[in-house]
């Protein structure tokens, strides 16, 4: 990146610059980050709250919440994985396969979705999934007590229909700017379109879906509101946890220690997936540009 | 052919359910799912049931006050990162992926702790000097959201800088424009589309956001609040209406915004 002109540089103006983003990282996240860490050795006050302490039973009853991490840890990285196999084919569909013409409409009609409130859209599946929904509809073909609502299975439908455009875009940028010429040569060299796929398309098109992998994780991961619908308080999250700790029983300690646990367990995982996917030199490349 | 029919297929699947949304919104009768024919009375209801408008009018205030000073701070920041290397530019690149990284609800859950602990430790000497005493309102909610759209702000505003053609900046300085000049004639209009995302984006964020606000917003009640709530209750057609006039708002804006920009696109 070329340098600006030493005559634009003045210390004073970059300081003032960033000063303000400065004050808000400090006061509104380092700081209360560190609170947080504290109160996550503490005891809980009598009447809820935090007292000053230094103990580490706060850790030590992070099983009490197992379920949580459990339903957390496997449904995250499951809904991730649901999410990249249903959008992938749309986001081929719509890179290789539509007309130029229809291309933008198609792809902002993925994203129009977004502006309807998430929360009134998981009611939405509420209504479809519950009892006067689907299951009725089996009912009649025979199919009965089939029940989705409030299983783990509402709660993966939820996580591919939430975030579905997210994985979309990425995958489909990555797959805009593939070089169709190296179709032509893999087939050219006897490939049929399977194995061009397999050895050219997806090894090209794997930074999009590392990338769309990676935002939907974070956000399923940390999710509160999914689960607390579609999952009706039986299958909850971390998040879910999180708000019944802090809200209701009011044991923040504890509540802080659920946090740091999960805030620490985002960022190893992040770290190893970006080791995995750095150690990659083709997707690293391609990743970076 | 068979991509075509798996693209319908996703599309229904991503517009039934706002489609549901929409039919119920003009059901006459109250109970979800239980069609008693045609009616518009829920939106009367909804636009003249004084919590909800005054759910929206809180929202509408807190995403605009948000999205600006979100992006103003952002803007700034992102030119100030660009002038800056070493250590304390890793700093805020660290912050700005942890500000991001960062789930909503640890969110929600320090910046409530912070703030009691102010609180807590400043309202004592506020009574003693008989001023009101801090406690969580609107400025507390907007204050997390701008945390949060803050960041990515940077990052929309600094893949713009990366991508801008120095060369224009360069002829701007070799002709003596003050370093003010040069940005307000040259940087600043190659920034605007960016700007603008920036500003959208974080309305919609922050418009949308339930669970920070859920922690930050003491007895306030944003349209989300309101939302969430009225699912566990058992909703009323209104929440439908409302949802769907937010929708075709939004949508009337997006073409609106489309008709607007394109005589510039099409001069340039």
């Amino acid at each position: 990146m070329p340098q600006l002109a030493p005559i634009s540089r003045s210390k004073t103006v970059t300081a003032l610059l960033v000063a303000p983003a400065g004050l808000f990282f400090f006061f509104l996240l380092v700081l209360p980050l560190i609170v947080v860490v504290i109160y996550s050795f503490g005891a809980r006050a009598d009447a809820g709250g935090y007292a000053p302490a230094f103990t580490l039973d706060n850790y030590a009853n992070l099983p009490a919440r197992g379920q949580a991490f459990f339903n957390t840890l496997t449904l995250a990285p499951l809904g991730t994985l649901l999410t990249a196999l249903f959008a992938y084919p749309l986001a081929y569909f719509l890179a290789v396969k539509a007309s130029p013409k229809s291309r933008t409409l198609l792809l902002v009609l993925v994203i129009v979705p977004f502006w309807t409130s998430q929360l009134l859209r998981y009611y939405a599946w509420i209504m479809i999934l519950g009892s006067k929904g689907i299951p009725s509809w089996l009912a009649y073909l025979g199919i009965s007590d089939l029940r989705i609502i409030n299983t783990p299975w509402a709660v993966l439908i939820g996580a591919v229909y939430g975030f579905l455009p997210l994985m979309v875009l990425p995958i489909y940028v990555s797959l805009e700017k593939l070089d169709k010429r190296l179709l032509e040569a893999s087939a050219d060299l006897g490939a049929n379109s399977w194995r061009s796929f397999l050895q050219v398309t997806l090894p090209l098109s794997l930074p999009g879906v590392a990338t769309g992998s990676m935002l939907v994780f974070i956000l399923l991961m940390g999710e509160y509101i999914l689960p607390q619908l579609l999952g009706g308080g039986k299958v909850f999250f971390i998040g879910n946890a999180l708000v019944d700790l802090f809200l209701q029983s009011r044991n923040w300690p504890f509540g802080a220690a659920v946090s740091t646990a999960l805030v620490a367990i985002m960022f190893v995982t992040i770290v190893i997936y970006m080791r995995f996917v750095l150690s990659r030199g083709d997707v690293r490349r391609a990743a970076l540009v | 052919m068979s991509m075509r029919l798996y693209a319908v297929f996703i599309y229904i699947f991503l517009y039934a359910p706002i489609a549901l949304i929409a039919f119920f919104s003009f059901n006459a009768g109250r109970y979800a799912m239980d069609w008693q024919g045609f009616s518009l009375d829920w939106y009367g209801k909804a636009f003249t049931n004084p919590i909800i408008t005054k759910a929206l009018v809180t929202s509408l205030i807190i995403a605009g006050c948000t999205s600006v000073i979100a992006t103003t701070v952002g803007t700034l920041c992102a030119l100030g990162l660009e002038r800056m290397r070493g250590s304390l530019r890793q700093l805020f690149d660290a912050l700005i992926y942890i500000a991001i990284m960062v789930p909503g609800v640890v969110i929600g859950i320090s910046t409530l702790i912070a703030f009691v602990t102010v609180f807590d430790a400043v309202n004592p000497a506020l009574e003693a000097i008989g001023m009101a005493r801090l406690q969580m309102g609107l400025w507390t909610v907007i204050a997390a959201h701008v945390l949060f759209n803050l960041a990515v702000v940077v990052l929309i505003i600094r893949a713009r800088l990366a991508g801008m053609d120095r060369s224009l900046v360069e002829a701007s300085e070799d002709l003596y424009a003050t370093p003010f000049a040069t940005f307000r004639q040259v940087v600043l209009p190659a920034l605007m589309p960016s700007i603008l995302a920036g500003l959208l984006l974080s309305f919609t964020f922050s418009f949308e956001d339930f669970i920070i606000a859920f922690f930050v917003a003491g007895p306030n009640t944003t349209l989300p609040i309101y939302v969430f709530s009225s699912i566990r209750r058992g909703v009323t057609p209104e929440i439908n209406a409302i949802g769907t006039t937010v929708l075709l708002t939004s949508l009337a804006l997006l073409v609106l915004a489309q008709f607007l920009l394109r005589p510039s696109a099409k001069a340039r």
